[in-house]
């Protein structure tokens, strides 16, 4: 047992801090830290900028064109990248339809999909959920029948992260409705291009424009864009999520947040003093930080378990658990620490270059609308209580 | 970075397991507690000849200090099996004290004997009104006699009863509060003037309070410098807290163990208890706590003898309150969750819980580490 980095891992902390000292550009990096609105077109050009660099694909294998970084290289790339402030990569491209392509797909669909992944210039999006089917998923509707060498599509989609901009779109569809749900389900890959693909926004709780409502009207999708096999999408969905969960603890972000936290809780003044130092704020600060270590050396033994080959299992779903219980107490924390100026709401003030009339400190203006944002975190991907039927499940065996 | 074991670990952690097991059952260990001393000379002697009293004890005296890993893997099996005799306060507290205060000729003289078990020792140090707080120290040892006349009084003095040699902090000047003035001596059992008032405590260990009137002590029962003894008593503290939470960990899994085999055995409405969901969630909470414990018992475990004293209070501070509150949510939901059962002396989940309670409760408890927490992060 060992629980400190070797010198080569310290040695590629300092390479990644050097790069990201020279080309994180000063404006992404404040909205960032800031919190403010971070526009699609810094996600593009960050990932960009990191694929020059031949970073593109920090979990990916080099026969892939990735860095071929073991688990542990990448917890610390993503602990740096937040630490940093850098956009947050895409994880749909990346982290969600890459690896199934990898492992699933034809050497047609690795040439023609994953380059464009890397370089930035495929945005993806991730066609899972419809308004009957959420935690049960299994139970999706949207419809896929082969006509020749098409698949014709029809259904609806809904909350479709970043949609609005994407190139792609990753289905689960049913292909056979006749047997168990789970094996009547394909993984389809479609053009946001094809005619019959229609996007409606959902305006969220905090106003803003995140995720979608996909439709599926007659949308000819071409046989060749079918991932793996027929009726197998499942299998594949499932071995998505376990990628999906494994970096959902969110320890590099978080302790970016949990910084952010302490700069505006010794700003703050309560009775005269600055709330850092107030015994009730400081010890519910002290337990989400206690919380955060914890976490953090869980989230190690995992990537440690994972070095060894054995693939993401069930431990993800307390990561997934923990993690997120921590990025909405802190988000929490934020917002109350700033008392009665959470409530001004100016959606403008949210985006950079805000000029209007200053209400309250700078720093007050995104925190509620982040806490309210925030409350998905533990209802996506896979919400909380499922995670938690998953670990009765495969880990207490009841 | 890793958290494997190595081959001789892992045995000696599956060595420690089958002894205990074999041994110190739940009927076996019931009879200890049940005996007039409340604990057992003969596995004592036993964890002496495996060399597991010998953990803490440097190499020149006949020990393998420093055995971190070995450390925490004992204090896991230890904890899974409730044992109850002085292994925390001689093995680990009394030792390190020893170890960082004692001249040569002083450690020569006590630590081979401990590390066989021949010899117990025993810190003497919290008081009343003191709380958890390491530096509040009233009792007072002044220069007369032969050498030092102590007087005071030591509240809930663990595994006192059991101790040859109790290891009294007194006051050589100071304020009552200070960290410097604060000296330790070696007091042996039935030295005139020592009263203990005995009693067992709630977990079924045993403890006293400790009165000294006027107990003369030779001038080298001083153990290091006179008023110079808290880094060492603060160091061994911290010690102590890493061990105390392996130990937990151990506690924690035989009870997260016992309940979910209890819920998939007894049956109402014709089916398992564990089919429900609400205890299902309630278990994946339990599951968690246990893990989050786990992980923060690894990290006090290697930053216990950390140099860095900042950093080794706040991480093993930080420990103790993960652990804590583990302790307090994994005993009070493993006895809801056996219902009535829960409440009996029958069955082991209420014996975890006495164990897990007074765990939270040893060495500071939640709301005093967050608070050193909160201290040594500014």
């Amino acid at each position: 047992m060992d629980l400190s980095f070797t010198p080569e891992e310290q040695q590629f902390r300092d390479e990644v801090r050097a790069f990201l000292d020279q080309n994180l550009p000063p404006a992404m990096r404040h909205k960032v830290l800031e919190g403010l609105h971070v526009p699609p077109e810094d996600t593009v050009e960050w990932q960009r900028i990191l694929f020059r660099k031949g970073w593109g694909g920090p979990n990916w294998p080099t026969a892939f064109g990735g860095t071929g970084w073991d688990p542990v290289r990448q917890f610390i790339f993503e602990e740096e990248c937040a630490a940093a402030g850098t956009p947050r990569l895409l994880p749909f491209g990346l982290k969600m339809v890459g690896p199934v392509i990898q492992r699933f797909g034809n050497a047609a669909q690795h040439a023609r999909f994953l380059p464009r992944i890397l370089s930035g210039e495929d945005w993806w999006c991730q066609g899972y959920s419809e308004p009957e089917s959420g935690s049960d998923l299994a139970s999706l509707r949207t419809l896929a029948v082969r006509e020749g060498d098409h698949y014709v599509v029809n259904g609806q989609k809904t909350w479709i992260t970043l949609a609005q901009h994407a190139d792609w779109i990753f289905c689960l569809v049913r292909t056979d409705r006749t047997g168990k749900a789970q094996a009547g389900i394909s993984f389809l890959l479609i053009d946001m291009k094809t005619p019959g693909v229609t996007v409606r926004p959902i305006v969220m709780l905090d106003g803003g424009h995140e995720v979608n409502e996909v439709w599926f009207e007659d949308v000819k999708v071409p046989v060749e864009n079918l991932v793996g096999e027929e009726n197998k999408g499942w299998t594949y969905a499932k071995f998505l999520l376990g990628h999906e969960r494994a970096n959902i603890a969110g320890i590099g972000g978080s302790k970016r947040e949990l910084a952010r936290l302490k700069r505006i809780a010794s700003e703050e003044r309560k009775h005269g003093r600055p709330l850092a130092e107030d015994p009730l704020f400081a010890a519910r600060l002290a337990q989400v930080e206690i919380d955060l270590l914890a976490l953090e050396i869980t989230n190690l033994r995992v990537l440690s378990a994972e070095a060894e080959k054995r693939a993401p299992g069930p431990e993800a779903s307390l990561l997934k658990i923990k993690g997120t219980e921590i990025q909405q107490a802190l988000s929490e924390l934020m917002f109350q620490a700033v008392g009665p100026y959470a409530l001004p709401f100016r959606i403008e003030a949210l985006s950079d270059g805000f000029a209007g009339p200053a209400v309250g400190p700078e720093y007050a203006a995104p925190l509620a609308a982040t806490y309210c944002n925030m409350r998905k975190a533990s209802i996506y991907g896979g919400s909380n209580e499922i995670q938690k039927n998953i670990i009765t499940q495969m880990i207490l065996g009841l | 970075m890793h958290f494997q074991l190595t081959e001789e670990q892992r045995a000696l952690g599956e060595m420690v397991q089958r002894f205990l097991s074999k041994e110190y059952a739940f009927d076996a260990r019931r009879k200890i507690l049940r005996s007039p001393d409340g604990w057992s000379r003969e596995i004592w002697t036993k964890l002496g000849e495996m060399g597991l009293l010998a953990l803490q004890v440097p190499e020149e005296h006949g020990g393998m200090a420093p055995a971190t890993v070995e450390t925490l893997v004992t204090l896991g099996a230890m904890g899974r099996a409730l044992v109850v005799e002085p292994y925390l306060s001689s093995a680990i507290l009394g030792t390190a004290i020893v170890r960082a205060l004692g001249s040569p000729a002083q450690r020569e003289a006590i630590l081979p004997a401990m590390a066989t078990g021949e010899r117990i020792a025993v810190p003497a140090h919290g008081e009343a009104g003191a709380r958890f707080d390491l530096s509040r120290v009233a009792t007072t040892a002044r220069k007369g006699g032969a050498g030092f006349v102590l007087d005071g009084r030591k509240a809930v003095v663990l595994h006192a009863p059991a101790a040859d040699l109790l290891l009294v902090t007194a006051r050589t000047s100071g304020a009552e509060d200070a960290e410097a003035g604060l000296s330790v001596f070696a007091v042996p059992a039935g030295t005139r003037g020592l009263t203990l008032v005995p009693y067992p405590t709630i977990d079924g260990m045993r403890g006293a309070d400790v009165v000294l009137a006027s107990v003369e002590v030779p001038a080298d029962a001083l153990l290091g410098p006179e008023g110079g003894a808290f880094p060492a008593l603060s160091a061994a503290q911290d010690l102590g807290v890493a061990a105390l939470c392996a130990e937990a960990v151990g506690v924690l899994q035989a009870t997260l163990d016992a309940t979910t085999e209890y819920t998939r055995t007894r049956k109402q409405f014709g089916v398992p208890i564990a089919r429900f969901q609400a205890l299902q969630h309630r278990m994946a909470d339990m599951l968690m706590n246990v893990e989050q414990a786990r992980s923060m018992s690894y990290l006090a475990a290697m930053h216990a003898a950390s140099e860095d004293v900042r950093e080794r209070r706040r991480t093993v501070s930080a420990a103790k309150v993960i652990v804590g509150q583990a302790c307090r949510y994994v005993g009070q939901q493993a006895v809801q969750l056996h219902g009535g059962m829960g409440v009996t002396d029958e069955l082991s989940v209420s014996h975890c819980f006495k164990r897990l309670m007074a765990i939270e409760l040893t060495l500071g408890d939640t709301e005093h580490h967050l608070e050193r927490f909160i201290r040594e992060s500014k």
